[in-house]
């Protein structure tokens, strides 16, 4: 039996359990699943990170979770440096977490994967949205760094296609603290005095934490509520950041996108000159066009005329032929004759229309005689 | 007039006129129409002059515009 030479209060063990703990132990690196993730309202966060095997209490203090730019899931792997203590009201202990890192990947990989699947469920990509870049924008707003080979490499490229463009540049941070603040801003201020036709965000290639500033949601935000049309030219060729997602277009470098904002000036001279000469060229071919249309008509007409004149020549033949069928010459030719009063004219059919001493013309088939009546047949 | 519509505009006469279903008093007409668009465009191109200014922010946070000089920026090239 031990003597019962010391007691201790619960609260004095637990102290001195939790000293132990403290100083034997102090900042550990502790890898683990997350499970039981909970945030009331406090803000603070507490989880549960597990093996197989066991688990174990984590906190992770409102003032510590602002610097993780990922969001803490269940089900996540994590890698944390914590402190290890105990929470004497429960006699529990528990990990106080320092710093967090998404396991397998860096947690700015995870963070951006994280935003993207996001804002994408929630439309901020949308075709839809995505505004006109205007054709030949008479003033650009860049937004970029005004120093270094970004903005000089612009303009130089601007200058090449077109020597007599507009540009504003908005000079900002584009990395670092106060970056994505400056990003805002710069955005902002177009918005808000209207004297850009066109955006372009700007930046050279870099890490993804050197990009950074363009992954983030405030800035996307900004980018997709922009009223002037944004081009996003951040990075390199390979390099995708959120605001390339939300800007209206995407160039994939800086001096791509000093391509794409505004036309060849050669090649609108070219054009211009080009619908010139074909309106040119048609009205030429008009004139000839109008005189075959000409030379046409005057052929069909004299055509029509001379159909029309065989027509009616032909129709007279016929009624000639027609009018010599009935006529009495033709009976004169077999022997008849056709008598006549002289003086009167009027055909003479009956013999008592005349007396001795009448004048009377017979016409044959040959020529007419003039007689003189001597009597009627019957008399003589 | 904007650059674009008139461009729009020549491109549309050139289209009317080459459709070649029109009279020749309205082909006339577009044709004179065509020839002073062509000549706005021109003109239009060569009517913008060349600005490249910088906005600064004063203390008071009001931002003023100022002529951009690439030299006078690239003394410190800390920026990126």
């Amino acid at each position: 039996m031990l003597e019962r030479k010391h007691v201790l209060k619960v609260s004095e063990l637990t102290k001195d359990i939790k000293l132990i703990l403290e100083t034997s132990f102090g900042f550990v690196w502790v890898e683990g699943e997350v499970s039981n993730l909970r945030q009331p309202s406090s803000g603070h966060l507490y989880f549960t990170l597990k093996d197989e095997l066991s688990q174990i209490k984590c906190v992770l203090f409102k003032n510590q979770s602002q610097d993780v730019n990922f969001q803490l899931k269940d089900g996540l792997s994590l890698l944390l440096f914590a402190k290890l203590s105990v929470y004497e009201r429960d006699g529990q202990y528990q990990l106080y977490v320092n710093k967090i890192e998404p396991k397998g990947k860096g947690s700015f990989q995870l963070a951006y994967e994280q935003l993207k699947e996001r804002l994408i469920k929630e439309g901020l990509f949308d075709e839809a949205h995505k505004k006109p870049i205007p054709f030949l924008p008479k003033t650009i707003g860049i937004i970029t760094s005004s120093t270094g080979a970004v903005i000089s490499d612009m303009l130089h490229i601007l200058d090449k296609r077109f020597n007599n463009f507009n540009v504003l540049l908005y000079p900002v941070k584009v990395q670092g603290p106060g970056a994505k603040e400056d990003i805002v801003e710069a955005i902002e201020y177009f918005n808000r005095e209207n004297n850009v036709e066109v955006i372009i965000l700007a930046r050279g290639g870099g890490s993804i934490e050197d990009l950074w500033a363009f992954n983030e949601e405030l800035v996307a935000r900004v980018v997709y509520n922009s009223k002037v049309p944004i081009i996003s030219a951040v990075g390199h060729e390979t390099d995708y950041t959120i605001c390339d997602f939300v800007a209206d277009l995407r160039a994939p470098t800086p001096s791509r996108a000093a391509e794409l904002v505004i036309p060849n000036k050669a090649d609108l001279y070219d054009k211009i000159k080009d619908y010139t000469w074909q309106i040119n060229r048609t009205l030429r071919d008009f004139i000839p066009q109008y005189q075959q249309r000409m030379d046409d008509m005057t052929s069909r007409l004299s055509n029509t005329l001379s159909g029309i004149l065989r027509d009616k020549r032909n129709l007279f033949h016929t009624e000639v032929s027609r009018l010599n069928a009935l006529s009495p010459l033709n009976t004169l030719n077999r022997g008849y004759s056709i008598t006549s009063i002289l003086d009167s004219g009027d055909l003479l059919k009956d013999a008592h229309k005349v007396k001795a001493g009448d004048r009377i013309k017979t016409k044959l088939s040959q020529g007419s005689i003039i007689s003189i009546v001597e009597g009627d047949s019957d008399e003589i | 007039m904007k650059f674009e519509d008139a461009l729009k505009k020549l491109e549309t006469i050139v289209n009317e006129l080459e459709s070649g279903d029109i009279s020749l008093d309205k082909a006339i007409e577009r044709y004179q129409e065509g020839m002073l668009v062509s000549k706005k465009c021109l003109e239009l191109l060569d009517k913008a002059e060349k600005k490249v200014e910088i906005c600064l922010k004063a203390k008071d946070g009001s931002v003023k515009i100022k002529s951009f000089k690439e030299k006078d920026h690239n003394k410190d090239k800390n920026n990126i």
